[in-house]
């Protein structure tokens, strides 16, 4: 089962590419040695076994909460706007995507 | 005005508004002075509403007291909120460049609930950013200072609203616990913090970091006053799926209700959680106050729980997992800060995340995006989540027997400021106690219980089963008797 996996410099680089998250030469440098050192904590959990254990995804002891299907007024667009760094016509202005 | 507001607790504050001897001008000026005085030194806010605002607030609340209109539970009471709870028109960054001027167009419910008793928010409180921080070291907008020792951190991440309410700058705070993010600066302020059970207060509003842990959680000087503040936030809410549908006591009147605790509540004491990693200035401490405990004739109980060992990696597993999923949303479209670069929309996205966020954010999405990602899934996160679902068996298992349980706060008394931040395990370590409660989804509250050499403060946890808040307050009031320990302002 166990794996020994260690983070490389390419494998940071396609994580920073897979979260869209630009990194310096630097930052790079130091999070191919940080990230090593918290896989290795991470690894602790090897040693438990969990066989024929379910998983926990939350502890709220619910399933299924549901709204009733009733249309409320929504936030006025101006309002929702606001905060947009770039918008025009009352749409919010995104990078060209092609 | 004889009394200086600020020194008084919350509800001494809101009786003597009640009763005339204070205005809430009167309040509200005091705590404008004293916030004056010393936030300089402190930095326990990002943003602090403008004076004229306040006493305009003030003002009119005073006019419709005057008039018999005015009614609410916190009436006139001034509070500071974390800066990741949203708070409409007021400036809500998560103590982020990404979200450096972010203002929220609506309340998060638990500001909602607030504003409806009548309380005033006073500002939005400094933290590490997006809550990834256990000093408030890593906030964009500079650290916050201890209070008790300005050269070191006050905890985090809600580090600015226990500076705040240590120094005297509120009375009363509003913070968020995703992995003892409410007790650890309680702990290292010498306030009080409770993290309650999972689903018992909205979450709505609350800007996301890890949902399946988290909480919004009441600070204060006192148990009482954190009761009290509980007895508001805590109502069902159909905005968070999440949210518990239950009756909720009144917790103020819970902590006079149990009588002879000693004879209600068996304790036990986690032995592992005061080995590995605790210094023994804290073992010292928190062991004189079990000590006094059996002294007064609670039956304490020394259990192992040894799959603990493993809750400091499964918390981050799953917490850097969640986080790396929830801040997908930071795209510098919508909201927020987004970079100055021409390009297409991978280019600017990649840019703007790169830029907006700090190094320890990036740090845990690109931990949670390898956790999640095809291949490692198994071996870390799923098998996280399973472990997850062991501990939570121990746990009922240990609340079968006992209905209390006890274990020091933080491992350490307060360290200096840039002691750990250039080396992020150690700063993860720091979570070893409080984590386990977040994991688990019940209540665990920390109050003062002692201070080492050079003033430091020393917190104790004390947790409980699931919705078992009135009586983990009304033993927490118990043992605030106890030490003597209460509504504790440093001098700055």
């Amino acid at each position: 089962m166990r794996r020994k996996i260690v983070i490389t410099e390419e494998l940071i680089d396609h994580l920073a590419w897979l979260a869209r998250i630009k990194l310096t030469e630097n930052e790079k440098k130091e999070f191919l040695r940080d990230l090593n050192r918290v896989l290795e904590f991470f690894d602790e959990i090897d040693k438990v076994n969990v066989e024929g254990i379910e998983p926990t995804t939350h502890t709220a002891l619910l399933t299924n909460v549901l709204r009733d299907d009733a249309p409320q007024k929504p936030l006025p667009q101006a309002e929702v706007l606001y905060n947009a760094p770039e918008k025009e016509n009352g749409y919010f202005k995104a990078p060209k995507i092609l | 005005m004889s009394v200086k507001a600020y020194r008084l607790e919350a509800l001494e504050i809101i009786r003597n508004i009640r009763e005339g001897n204070l205005s809430i001008t009167d309040v509200i000026e005091d705590f404008l002075e004293r916030v004056e005085r010393v936030e300089k030194k402190i930095n326990a806010f990002i943003t602090l509403r403008s004076k004229d605002e306040l006493l305009q607030e003030a003002k009119i609340k005073d006019r419709l007291l005057k008039e018999g209109k005015a009614r609410g539970r916190l009436l006139g009471l001034p509070i500071a909120i974390k800066d990741n709870i949203s708070t409409k028109n007021l400036r809500t960054t998560c103590g982020s460049k990404i979200l450096y001027n972010y203002i929220p167009p609506y309340d998060a419910t638990v500001v909602k609930l607030l504003k409806e008793e009548g309380a005033i928010i006073l500002g939005k409180t400094n933290m590490d950013e997006f809550a990834m921080g256990s000093s408030t070291e890593t906030s964009f907008f500079g650290p916050t200072r201890n209070p008790w020792d300005l050269e070191r951190v006050p905890g985090g991440s809600s580090g600015g609203s226990a500076a705040a309410l240590a120094s005297g700058e509120a009375p009363l705070a509003l913070g968020s616990d995703t992995g003892g993010s409410v007790r650890a600066p309680a702990s290292f302020t010498a306030t009080v913090g409770l993290k309650p059970t999972y689903g018992l207060v909205s979450r709505y509003g609350l800007i996301a970091y890890a949902n399946s842990l988290e909480q919004i959680g009441p600070m204060g000087r006192t148990v009482r006053d954190v009761a009290l503040l509980l007895n508001v936030i805590s109502k069902y809410d159909p905005y968070d799926g999440t949210s518990l549908k239950v009756k909720r006591p009144d917790y103020l009147e819970s902590i006079s209700k149990f009588n002879n605790l000693h004879r209600r509540v068996k304790i036990a004491v986690v032995r592992e959680m005061f080995e590995e990693g605790v210094s023994r200035e804290v073992v010292t401490i928190v062991g004189n106050v079990v000590n006094k405990l059996v002294d007064e004739g609670f039956i304490v109980d020394e259990i192992s729980i040894p799959v603990i060992k493993y809750a400091l990696p499964t918390y981050y597993i799953i917490a850097m997992s969640e986080a790396s999923s929830n801040l997908a949303r930071y795209d510098g479209v919508r909201y927020g800060f987004r970079a100055n670069v021409h390009g297409d929309w991978n280019e600017v996205f990649s840019e703007t995340r790169g830029n907006g966020f700090g190094k320890e954010v990036k740090r845990r999405i690109i931990m949670g995006t390898f956790t999640l990602s095809a291949g490692y899934f198994d071996q870390y996160y799923f098998k996280a989540l399973k472990v997850r679902t062991l501990i939570i068996k121990e746990f009922k298992k240990a609340f079968e027997k006992y209905s209390i349980l006890i274990s020091p706060t933080m491992p350490t008394p307060p360290f200096k400021l840039g002691e750990k931040i250039a080396d992020p395990l150690a700063m993860y370590m720091s979570d070893i106690e409080t984590v386990t409660a977040n994991i688990v989804g019940i209540p665990a509250i920390s109050i003062p219980a002692g201070f080492a050499k050079e003033k430091l403060p020393v917190g104790i946890q004390l947790m409980a089963n699931y919705l078992k808040e009135d009586l983990l307050l009304a033993m927490a009031a118990f043992i605030e008797e106890l030490t003597g320990l209460k509504n504790l302002i440093a001098e700055v």
